[in-house]
């Protein structure tokens, strides 16, 4: 009997813990569940991160994500887990249709967004702050995103702009499975923003896949690579550099002018926004200016 | 499609003391010579002309003006460092697949094997799905070596499983160890792909579709030495595989080593196939569509359906890759899609006709 009693302690104890943990309520009551990385970070940004009770799998900043609940992300919400924290919000992403439906079912309030170029994060931070009642802090973060990312095009006004291909994903050591920005999209905005032309401004498409024949064709002056910082390293950026010169008349190539850089903030198109476009134009331009 | 080669005993011959071989081995072969010819020059036409083709305008004067150095000469580096690996790397994809899928129908007695019915490219997707999500942190070997490990690693699987119980090759067990190869390696796949985020998925997606933009010659040279070895294995085989149509029994009683002709047949090509994915990825139905065609053309003779089917599936993938990298220029219309999109309808085609 005691053998079988000691499990079942141990079940009430984590039970307890559990419930315990879900329980607490922030102060004004409000539970947020997010399932997009961008609008987790928006969320932590205009202090609504006390209320914040769950995130997507595939968050990571700000640090304190790491002690809040996982509740899937994109393609695998986990729908019984995001009803047990009950939730007063959940922030998910347009094309999470079925979710949608499903919490509406339940009675649960949505808000719901869908980013295309950069314009977007600054409306969905506002859009956001509305919503969860903290107009003031959205509006101050917002309009100081603009002015970040006005300073930016400040500093590089009249400075020459040149042909730059913004790559984000690459296989490794190898000039195969290019992806690069295409014509819209917040990479594309703040490739601008930070004083370039970017060379497939003319292609509609968020994301272009880059042959070599295109890659020689567009002859870009300035490559930009966009690394995840895990498992980056110099060794790694030397190898990288290498493999390029499978294809020296690259103008980028030949002159030397492929930047890298290896942060995930890169990708995520948050509150961060602004800082990315400094960090593009400080690669392209130099810090001095 | 094996009419041709059913068993006939030749009464009128009989051999007592060595092989007797059917009659198809010693008939000429110069009634199909002129197709082997013709397919031929269909190959080194479609290597040729495919460079002349592509999303960007080039001038050839300049391509081959000699008072440019090459570093400076962007049209020749893209006649000769974009398109012309590119047209190389999809002859020899090509080639490969096709011959291997004529190795494996002939291996397996069925004319609905593929050369990836035995997991092959299960295992070279998953090796190649590793190294595209966990790459970046752990940069051990690129994708394309990933994909060669994996594809060998899934031919010794098979191989270990269907010597398991018996002497030689037990062409049963060798056909359900490899589709059931191939059903762990898929669920192996969708684990990794669920481990790894939407770029690492999206890239992996793409690569299933096929991609033969090498950017150069190392990834062709890589695969060389594979392809070499089995296409000297398919030269020696097509003599053994016609007597192994008569089936396994009917071909030892003609003094075939049954069980080497069925190693060699397997090993060379599952390392035909390993290599080409590792190439371009799993492109899809050169493999059924190009040996049936050409069977069609040429009867059963393997001395003719080996050769053939090498020269037209290499001419097949130049000119379907051609095609892919122009029709929506600037972007490319991956190769995979294409062979599929002809190959699909073709291969419905083939069974209900086969009814």
């Amino acid at each position: 009997m005691m053998m079988a009693r000691r499990p079942l302690l141990a079940l009430a104890i984590c039970l307890a813990i559990v419930v315990a943990l879900t329980a607490q309520t922030p102060a004004n009551g409000q539970r947020i569940i997010s399932l997009v990385p961008a609008a987790t970070e928006m969320l932590f940004a205009i202090g609504a991160g006390p209320e914040v009770v769950g995130v997507s799998s595939f968050d990571t900043y700000p640090p304190e994500v790491a002690t809040r609940t996982r509740v899937g992300a994109l393609v695998d919400p986990d729908y019984e887990r995001i009803l047990t924290l009950r939730p007063t919000l959940v922030v998910v992403y347009g094309s999470q249709t079925d979710l949608v439906e499903r919490l509406g079912r339940s009675r649960i309030p949505v808000f719901s967004y869908r980013h295309v170029g950069l314009p977007d994060v600054t409306t969905t931070i506002r859009e956001l702050g509305a919503r969860v009642g903290r107009m003031t802090e959205a509006n101050a973060l917002a309009s100081a995103i603009e002015a970040k990312l006005a300073d930016v095009r400040r500093r590089v006004s009249g400075l020459p702009r040149p042909k730059t291909m913004l790559v984000f994903s690459r296989e490794v050591g190898a000039l195969r499975g290019i992806y690069a920005s295409g014509g819209i999209g917040f990479l594309h905005d703040l490739l601008v923003t930070a004083g370039a032309t970017d060379v497939f401004a003319d292609v509609m498409r968020q994301n272009v896949q880059v042959s070599s024949e295109q890659l020689l064709a567009r002859a870009p002056e300035v490559i930009l690579e966009l690394w995840p910082s895990k498992g980056w390293s110099a060794a790694r950026e030397t190898q990288e550099r290498a493999a390029w010169r499978q294809l020296p008349a690259v103008p980028a190539v030949r002159a030397n002018r492929i930047l890298m850089l290896a942060d995930d903030k890169l990708t995520i198109p948050g509150p961060r926004v602004g800082e990315v476009a400094q960090a593009l134009a400080d690669a392209l331009h130099g810090t001095a200016r | 499609m094996t009419d041709a080669l059913r068993p006939e005993t030749h009464p009128s011959q009989p051999r007592p003391h060595g092989p007797s071989p059917p009659h198809l081995l010693r008939a000429p072969l110069t009634r199909g010579l002129p197709i082997v010819a013709l397919s031929f020059v269909a190959l080194v036409a479609s290597v040729g002309l495919a460079p002349f083709v592509g999303s960007t305008s080039l001038s050839f004067t300049r391509v081959f003006a000699t008072h440019v150095p090459f570093g400076d000469n962007v049209d020749a580096q893209i006649f000769l460092l974009a398109r012309l690996p590119r047209a190389v790397a999809a002859a020899l994809v090509g080639a490969s697949l096709a011959s291997a899928g004529v190795v494996f129908q002939s291996l397996l007695q069925n004319p609905l094997a593929t050369p990836y019915t035995l997991g092959i490219s299960a295992g070279a997707s998953l090796g190649a799905m590793l190294a595209i999500t966990f790459g970046a942190a752990f940069p051990l070997a690129g994708v394309a070596a990933a994909s060669l490990v994996g594809a060998f690693l899934a031919v010794l699987v098979v191989y270990a499983l269907a010597r398991a119980r018996q002497h030689g090759l037990s062409t049963t067990v060798l056909l359900l160890s490899g589709v059931t190869l191939n059903a762990f390696f898929s669920a192996l796949i969708l684990f990794v792909q669920y481990l790894s985020d939407f770029t690492s998925t999206y890239r992996a997606l793409r690569w299933l579709m096929g991609d033969l933009d090498v950017a150069g010659y190392a990834p062709i040279l890589a695969a060389l030495p594979f392809l070499i070895v089995a296409f000297a294995a398919f030269i020696w085989l097509a003599r053994p595989l016609n007597l192994l149509s008569l089936g396994a029994d009917a071909a030892g009683t003609r003094g075939l080593d049954v069980h080497r002709t069925q190693r060699v047949a397997f090993f060379s090509a599952s390392i035909a196939t390993g290599a080409a994915v590792s190439i371009g990825g799993p492109i899809g139905f050169i493999g059924i569509i190009v040996p049936h065609l050409v069977r069609l053309m040429v009867g059963a003779d393997h001395r003719l359906v080996l050769p053939v089917s090498a020269f037209l599936g290499g001419a097949f993938l130049v000119t379907c890759d051609t095609v892919g990298r122009t029709v929506f220029a600037p972007l490319e219309l991956p190769v995979g899609i294409i062979t599929a999109l002809v190959g699909g309808p073709f291969f419905l085609w083939m069974l209900l006709k086969r009814r």
